[in-house]
């Protein structure tokens, strides 16, 4: 696999730092390619432009940064138009559809579906949207198997919340297949 | 037995590189975006019988990061640039009063509170002159995750050997960026402790240079009595206005390193001999110009990188010898023209310079760099 550029985009206090970091893990630690995760926010504690991109690749990764992004998730309209202007030709960008609404012009992939209301609603908490929308990217990308993916996610969080994250995981992965089936 | 293995931050590697250089004292005061050093070394310091202290601020942590030292232990700070220009006084009574210690600084931005998330390249200078006065200083420029942990092991190393502080500076997309890394074995790296005093504390001068140009240093506390002062000293180390002995003090402090350049000045060449265009980088920029050298090269461009490890001392031999070899360099940076200036200083007009410059809060991308090379006549 050459270099794959991904970048998770919302507002601060999402957990697309968190995303990017267990993706990065799931593709460095559990499938034993190489990965670098880095990052983008203002001084806010919440709110505000923030984004955390992963690169993945097979061999060592010399710039850490998104050159040509393959893979944009956009939470929040304000992130979706500043981060997507290096949307790779044929790549994709998954977005929420209740905060999204003004797609950007271009020739790529557009998989969308309530991300955040899927997190509060069905799988019980919204602080978990993070998770629905890791899940969501690994199943539109496919850069780690759905089982590494889902062993990263576990391993980085309380005992006491494994069984909501797998949950919400699941969701994000099977809601994705269905958006992308669709689309 | 498999090594262990990491999914880690520049910083927090770096904690951990301190602990296996045998750090036990750690004084700072949190600033983004280094305070995961701090996080890391609270966390573990006490598990190895160290201990951790935050002070009131960046001048009283680095106050008692020299305490610590000359209490005979290993003594990491870590800082942001505005913390940085605090600790300013202290690292100057720290080279004149030669105790080793470790600066940890996250390049983030300025002058003063800059951009504290962004990146940045521009506290270079200000660990070369920062303080003033003559004095020498060293360097290191992390690229990488693992560098991070390996170069805070070799900083103490540095530290201890010429007794004085030693300044690791990666900038922010390094400190914070994640990598896989290995933490290293009891023994894969070199770990040098400090020279304990041949000689009785009644016979101990701190500044015995008999036993030659980097004296013993006693632990403070451990039986041996020395004077310590930021004023210029006496072998016994209390103060001297006596001219035969400033000069060849002063001059002493620069010597140590300087005779020694060639052991300190750590350094990479990528793709360099055939090279008509030579990259000079640093730390992350170092990686967006190995990016636009392997683009450059399968275009038939005939680039490399030399990619400066140490910054201070600078690698002045190294830039001479090259700039008699290529016909241009080309300095891409986070600050408006630092690195430039040493570059061109070690030419000698002999080779085109031309610099990139980035301090708007984003890296300089492969992309720039490789446009650049086309200005290479």
């Amino acid at each position: 696999m050459s270099r794959y550029e991904l970048r998770f985009s919302g507002a601060g206090g999402q957990g697309l730092i968190t995303a990017g970091i267990i993706l990065a893990e799931a593709a460095s630690i559990h499938e034993g390619k190489q990965s670098v995760q880095s990052q983008s926010y203002g001084p806010e504690a919440r709110g505000g432009a923030s984004k955390s991109e992963v690169i993945i690749a097979d061999a060592p990764i010399d710039y850490p940064k998104v050159t040509k992004c393959d893979a944009l998730l956009a939470l929040t309209q304000e992130a979706c138009t500043k981060y997507s202007d290096d949307l790779k030709e044929g790549g994709i960008l998954l977005y929420d559809t209740d905060l999204v609404t003004k797609l950007p012009e271009g020739n790529y992939k557009r998989v969308g579906f309530n991300i955040i209301n899927t997190a509060k609603n069905e799988v019980g908490r919204e602080i978990v949207a993070n998770i629905v929308a890791l899940g969501a990217m690994i199943a539109l990308t496919g850069v780690v198997s759905r089982e590494n993916g889902e062993k990263a996610v576990l391993s980085r969080v309380p005992e006491a919340f494994l069984e909501l994250n797998k949950k919400a995981y699941a969701a994000g992965f099977e809601k994705a297949q269905a958006a992308a089936a669709a689309a | 037995m498999s090594k262990k293995v990491a999914f880690l931050q520049g910083n927090e590697a770096a904690a951990h590189g301190a602990l296996y250089a045998g750090c036990k004292f750690f004084a700072g005061y949190p600033i983004t975006p280094s305070t995961e050093v701090a996080e890391v070394m609270s966390a573990e310091l006490p598990k190895v019988g160290g201990k951790f202290i935050q002070m009131e601020d960046e001048i009283g942590a680095m106050a008692a990061l020299l305490g610590g030292a000359l209490a005979g232990k290993k003594a990491l700070t870590s800082t942001s640039g505005p913390g940085l220009s605090l600790k300013q006084e202290l690292i100057g009574y720290g080279c004149i009063a030669e105790i080793p210690c470790v600066v940890f600084n996250v390049m983030r931005g300025g002058p003063s509170t800059g951009m504290p998330t962004g990146p940045s390249q521009s506290d270079v200078m200000c660990a070369r002159w920062g303080t003033h006065g003559d004095h020498a200083a060293i360097a290191l420029m992390p690229a990488s995750v693992q560098e991070c942990y390996d170069m805070v092991v070799r900083a103490f190393n540095l530290a201890e050997t010429y007794r004085m502080p030693v300044f690791v500076m990666p900038d922010e997309i390094v400190a914070h960026m994640r990598e896989r890394i290995e933490f290293r074995e009891p023994g894969e790296l070199e770990v040098i402790d400090r020279a304990a005093p041949s000689v009785p504390p009644s016979e101990y001068k701190p500044y015995d240079t008999t036993f030659g140009d980097v004296p013993p240093l006693a632990a403070f506390g451990s039986g041996y009595k020395f004077h310590v002062t930021g004023l210029n000293k006496l072998p016994d180390g209390f103060p001297t206005t006596k001219a035969e002995y400033v000069q060849a003090e002063e001059e002493r402090q620069l010597r140590k390193v300087y005779a020694k350049v060639d052991d300190i000045v750590e350094f990479e060449e990528f793709q360099l001999d055939d090279a008509e265009i030579c990259v000079v980088a640093y730390g992350s920029t170092s990686r967006s110009a190995r990016y636009a050298v392997n683009e450059a090269r399968a275009q038939g461009i005939k680039a490399g990188m030399f990619r400066i490890k140490t910054f201070w001392p600078f690698p002045d031999k190294q830039i001479k010898a090259l700039a008699d070899k290529v016909k241009g360099f080309i300095v891409p940076e986070m600050n408006l023209g630092m690195c430039s200036i040493e570059v061109e200083r070690c030419a000698q007009g002999k080779a085109q310079i031309l610099g990139i410059n980035r301090v708007d809060g984003e890296p300089v991308n492969p992309e720039q760099i490789l446009e650049k090379m086309k200005e290479v006549k």
